[in-house]
């Protein structure tokens, strides 16, 4: 019996409308397997088996009814229509919960549906449940969720990137065909690369944000997470477009042709031919693992053989970037994060029954160390005599970040190809007494928030047998050329032997007696530190 | 180098409302110093002139007509208070002293 798992979501699709496959059967061949182990993983912080068999039995009706109806009917579905999906633990979904990873929001249960949520629904896919993540997105290793880390599939002793961990970690192990992330500096697009998956940052503005728990506001953007740029493609399609509830979502029309990216390989690379690709110089220094290098460089040049014109360029103020995301992201977090007052919602301490003793206690108890640290960092920042030497100084400075990505589109380039993370996936707790060393794992990523530029990260290939991930950057609004791009670049490597890989110790997870992530960092807890991991 | 005290830690918490134990205030010197001095590098830039940027996507405010919509029921929206009274939440008294507000 073929193990439905496997399939990508436009195959279960197809399988769908042919009557082959039901949504029932599909969702609980996830449900099993996710049930079975999460355990090991620690990828998801909710399983909804009720609710999603539910909506299953809908979208069967729905698609039978289609059936009934005629072809033109059963094309008018969305393909998401039946297939399941994981969603980062801070998409609302209604009488659910949404933690955002912190101990503040433990009990709140979602009283709406975000628009996100709400457009799955419309499309007729399947809740599977929520994943974890670094509390309220900070981080990039999913170890600072207050429900304890998540493990790699591809080595359980080591982290799956993030914020979004627990989203690419889902679909890496083939738990869901596609999940929704967030990414406000790399928070897809990292953990993507680290799980040998792919992940997608629209353009700012693509993605309606309302019903999902704000961390930087100039920088927060929802996306999609899935094993091929083909999925990417569809719920992206599923989750765009303009939605009045948030004033900052753009009046831009979702392109079509997102649902019918070329099917067959070599039709897909010739999308190759005369692409002018931009590869920068700046984005290949600072420690980065030689492996991982290696694989980029491969895989452009795979490009350049098959069509595409590479140049080098520069975007000389990528060294800057570091610095200015780390004094813009905390300010605007310092600011968003003053509504957990524990008046409204979510944890309380009114011990005291002093108004300021409670007040400090509820923030002090309620987050966890990342979040405290970024809040004091953006109070700083933003406090008297220094907004103009920190925030202001930062603000400035993105205009000339900006500005190096405006000047390579002006040159015609249509995509630039970098690294998506300087290091393979870390083991776990190597970075955790060195934030400036977390930090650096986004170096290849942040500028790319801070421009509103979409960006995606795509497998390349395994260094030391663990997956290396290219990012594709593109001018605002060109998600569909990039992920043309995207389709391409799996068609020209559609007989790479390490596309047939499975994650490497996914098998262990079916094992009761591997440890769980938390039981493996409670093991090391007395073992003295070691250093601060692969530093970029 | 930055040269951020315990007392301006102290102080930035209390401007945050966080409520910070003696063993953090002390990490956070450490780590907040640290952090401080990677920002040192933009002080070499020369950005007098630059004009600073909010946001992104040239979006002009957007206006709807001023309709009413449905929104939350108030069961709904005080579902998840720590602590309500009828159709209120109850917030701790601001005004302290006898009496309060």
């Amino acid at each position: 019996m073929t193990d439905l798992t496997r399939f990508h979501a436009h195959e279960m699709s197809r399988l769908l409308r042919a009557g082959e496959v039901s949504s029932r059967a599909l969702t609980e061949a996830h449900l099993a397997v996710a049930e079975r182990q999460n355990r090991a993983l620690n990828a998801w912080l909710a399983i909804y088996r009720a609710g999603s068999l539910t909506q299953a039995d809908a979208a069967d009706a729905r698609i039978a009814e289609a059936r009934l109806a005629g072809p033109a009917a059963l094309a008018a579905l969305h393909p998401l229509c039946g297939i399941p999906v994981g969603l980062k633990d801070l998409v609302s979904v209604k009488g659910g919960q949404a933690t955002a990873g912190s101990k503040i929001l433990q009990g709140y249960v979602a009283p709406f549906d975000s628009t996100v949520t709400a457009r799955l629904r419309e499309a007729g896919a399947v809740i599977l449940g929520k994943t974890n993540m670094d509390e309220f997105a900070m981080g990039s290793s999913t170890e600072h969720s207050a429900y304890g880390p998540t493990a790699n599939p591809w080595d359980l002793t080591r982290v799956p990137g993030g914020s979004s961990g627990g989203s690419a970690a889902v679909v890496a192990a083939y738990h869901a065909p596609v999940s929704i992330g967030t990414d406000t500096g790399g928070s897809i697009r990292q953990p993507a690369s680290l799980c040998g998956i792919v992940g997608l940052k629209p353009t700012y503005g693509r993605v309606s944000r309302f019903g999902i728990v704000a961390f930087a506001s100039s920088l927060d953007q929802i996306g999609p997470i899935a094993r091929d740029a083909r999925d990417v493609a569809l719920l992206l399609h599923a989750v765009s477009g303009r939605d009045e509830r948030d004033a900052t979502s753009a009046p831009m029309p979702v392109p079509a042709g997102l649902l019918s990216l070329p099917t067959g390989d070599d039709e897909a690379a010739s999308y190759l031919q005369g692409r002018r690709l931009a590869l920068p110089s700046e984005y290949f220094v600072e420690g980065m693992e030689p492996g991982a290098a290696a694989r980029v460089r491969e895989a452009v040049a795979a490009m350049e053989a098959a069509g595409a014109k590479v140049e080098e360029v520069s975007l000389p103020h990528t060294h800057y970037g570091l610095a200015t995301y780390y004094i813009i992201a905390p300010a605007e977090c310092s600011s968003n994060l003053a509504r957990y007052d524990g008046v409204k919602y979510g944890f309380a301490d009114r011990s005291s029954g002093e108004f300021i003793a409670d007040y400090l206690r509820t923030r002090g108890v309620g987050f966890g160390p990342e979040v405290k640290r970024r809040i004091m960092l953006g109070t700083y920042a933003l406090s008297a005599g220094y907004y103009d030497a920190y925030y202001l100084k930062a603000q400035k400075v993105r205009t000339l970040i900006k500005a190096d990505f405006d000047a390579v589109w002006a040159a015609g380039f249509d995509a630039i190809c970098a690294p998506t993370s300087p290091t393979v996936a870390f083991p776990l707790g190597a970075k955790m007494e060195d934030p400036v060393a977390m930090y650096l794992s986004d170096a290849c990523t942040l500028p790319v928030n801070m421009a509103g530029l979409p960006g995606m990260s795509i497998p390349a290939g395994l260094s030391e047998g663990l997956p290396v991930g290219l990012q594709i950057v593109g001018a605002p609004w060109s998600e569909l050329s990039m992920l043309r791009l995207a389709r391409a670049y799996e068609g020209i490597t559609a007989r790479a032997t390490w596309r047939d890989l499975e994650p490497a110790e996914l098998h262990l997870t079916d094992d009761p007696t591997t440890p769980s992530p938390v039981e493996r960092r409670e093991r090391t807890a007395g073992a003295p530190a070691t250093g601060s991991g692969g530093q970029a | 180098m930055a040269n951020l005290t315990r007392a301006d830690v102290e102080h930035v918490a209390h401007l945050a409302r966080l409520g910070l134990t003696e063993e953090e205030l002390a990490r956070l010197e450490g780590q907040l110093n640290h952090i401080l001095d990677q920002y040192a590098v933009l002080t070499a830039l020369d950005t007098e002139h630059i004009p600073p940027t909010a946001q992104t996507i040239e979006l002009a405010n957007i206006l709807r007509d001023d309709v009413v919509a449905p929104s939350l029921a108030v069961d709904e929206a005080l579902a998840n208070a720590p602590e309500r009274s009828g159709d209120h939440f109850v917030v701790p008294a601001i005004l302290g002293g006898e009496g309060g507000a």
